[in-house]
């Protein structure tokens, strides 16, 4: 009973959260709502016993990818009313596709309510260890070839942020902090003996 | 009756009342601790710098913070002009309640931890990279410039650092072959060797040392950006920001930053004890402890974990005293330069060694 009503608990906040990041007005408060139901979701994944995927969803989803998107929509000054400018034109469209992803869903909800869980039978191989050992196990033996092009695709994009940015200015100095570390009294200063009325040649 | 009593703890009510006394017995001397942590901080700043320090409220002015404490909740609370009213006042209750649930996880003893999950570190990193939220909230609420700034500064500092940290929490759960820190524990036993900084169980491990101990020397320094500690507290650093995301707080918000940044601080120390140090592991083991009665070695441990964060604390109590602020492309250089790299060879070498040194698979 408590597991039923943790789900119902977290599944309304994440679709309550859901509707305030489309719903709200500042873009900050977005982000924020948007935080709030990846957490929910988290609590989602606890509650079917999958500790491992939920903390993953909150590192990655929450920890960095979420802080990202407020860096951003802090920075930038979103002005909403710009926006909604365009509301009635892009309406249609995103009907359409709202429409598309709702059926789909109770597509598969109602195929899973009359028939079940699909290959709820498949035998399961690795019962008695952690779930972190189980996807570990999976993910490094059946699918490592998936997973290794997954990194490669992850790099590809990462290096072209990196090209597309990045800019190499002639005559900047530099710190190099070798050079500092490495000098010593002798290479850092010199001691000049002046003799009065004669000054420092230089 | 014993029976009835057993039933009694595990029925829903039960276990929510048991749980309850759980945090309250964690949280509350947590939290009388912090009062004298604070104390020991500022006592050990003015020492470097030949000064008293806090002296006159109470005898050694023990009782100084407490006297904050009064001063603090005391004042009013002050909420800037076209602030965000609900985003400012959530951010630094957020910075606490993040800053008190990693305790869940911590192990103080032998079989003494609120939750005993299988996930712990993972736990404890993901709480510790929502840290970030109550800075960016609190900076960005405040509608002021320089709030904002340190909040800019704080994201961008601690997820760099994170990555690095990841990294070496890898390692040590590549060691481990878990990531319960009860388990973590319990594996560094029989003498401090065993601990995982001088590589893990077993004398044929401890080659790895020269791998570990790098790796609890780069935790710790990324432990101290990621709790905005100087030398890294470039989000609040005041001779370029007044106080950065701080800066239009007062009264008991301000204080709850404050514990909040405190209670983190600590948490990193314990979680440096219980990942490198054996965490209520004795350094050697004495074989007359075993003898004691169980809730007596349960002291015992918790005396040896309390002293190693006390340890912690005195360290990062000294870096503050006597290094200077990192300049912020400084400490990006060094995040992503330096440490990344370091902790990503060395995941590498340590998982080569699991594999094919001795004991290996």
């Amino acid at each position: 009973m408590a597991l039923a009503i943790a789900f119902y608990l977290l599944a309304a906040v994440t679709v309550g959260a859901g509707f305030g990041v489309v719903s709200s007005r500042n873009p900050v408060h977005s982000v924020l709502f948007l935080i709030l139901s990846f957490f929910s979701a988290a609590g989602l994944f606890v509650t079917m016993g999958a500790e491992f995927l939920a903390m993953l969803l909150v590192v990655v989803y929450v920890g960095a990818v979420a802080v990202l998107f407020l860096f951003v929509v802090m920075m930038l000054d979103v002005d909403f009313a710009a926006l909604r400018q365009g509301f009635a034109r892009y309406m249609p469209l995103g009907g359409l596709v709202a429409g598309i992803l709702a059926i789909e869903m109770i597509v598969v909800a109602t195929a899973v309510a009359t028939g079940g869980t699909p290959k709820a039978d498949t035998p399961q191989v690795y019962g008695d260890v952690s779930n972190i050992e189980a996807i570990g196990r999976v993910l490094y033996t059946d699918y490592v070839y998936f997973f290794q092009a997954a990194g490669l695709v992850l790099l590809v994009a990462m290096i072209g942020a990196i090209v597309l940015t990045l800019r190499h200015k002639p005559g900047v100095r530099r710190q190099v902090i070798v050079d500092q570390v490495a000098r010593t009294p002798k290479t850092g200063m010199r001691v000049v003996q002046i003799k009065p009325g004669q000054g420092i040649d230089q | 009756m014993d029976a009835v009593a057993n039933n009694f703890w595990t029925t829903p009510g039960g276990w929510t009342l048991i749980t309850v006394a759980q945090i309250l017995a964690v949280v509350l001397p947590l939290l009388v601790a912090l009062a004298f942590f604070m104390l020991a901080d500022r006592k050990i700043w003015a020492g470097v710098q030949m000064r008293k320090g806090p002296n006159v409220v109470g005898p050694f002015g023990l009782l100084q913070s407490f006297a904050d404490l009064i001063k603090f909740v005391l004042k009013e609370i002050v909420i800037p002009d076209g602030a965000d009213k609900f985003v400012f006042l959530l951010a630094p209750v957020l910075t606490f309640v993040l800053a008190m649930v990693g305790w869940a996880v911590i192990p103080f003893a032998p079989g003494w931890v609120v939750s005993d999950i299988n996930v712990g570190v993972l736990y404890l990193f993901a709480i510790s990279s929502l840290g970030v939220y109550g800075i960016i909230m609190g900076g960005w609420a405040s509608n002021s410039k320089y709030p904002f700034l340190g909040s800019l500064r704080s994201a961008a500092q601690m997820v760099s650092y994170e990555v690095s940290i990841g990294f070496v929490i890898v390692t040590v759960i590549l060691l481990s072959g878990t990531m319960n820190l009860q388990k973590i524990v319990e594996l560094q036993s029989g003498g401090f060797w065993n601990w995982n900084v001088f590589g893990g169980p077993g004398l044929a491990n401890l080659p790895l040392a020269l791998i570990m101990v790098p790796m609890a020397v780069i935790f710790f320094i990324s432990a101290l950006a990621e709790t905005n500690r100087p030398p890294f507290d470039l989000p609040e650093a005041e001779s370029e920001l007044v106080a950065g995301y701080q800066v239009e707080y007062s009264s008991s918000p301000f204080l709850l930053f404050m514990i909040g940044e405190l209670v983190n601080i600590v948490l990193m120390c314990a979680l440096i004890s219980v990942m490198f140090f054996g965490g209520w592991q004795a350094p050697i083991d004495l074989p007359w402890v075993a003898s004691w009665p169980p809730t007596v070695q349960s002291f015992y441990g918790l005396m040896w974990f309390v002293m190693k964060i006390c340890f912690f604390f005195f360290l990062i109590g000294m870096v503050k005293a006597i290094v200077p602020r990192y300049r912020y492309d400084q400490l990006m250089r060094l995040g992503w330069k330096v440490f990344l790299p370091t902790s990503l060879v060395a995941v590498v070498l340590v998982a080569a060694w699991r594999v094919f040194g001795p004991g290996g698979a």
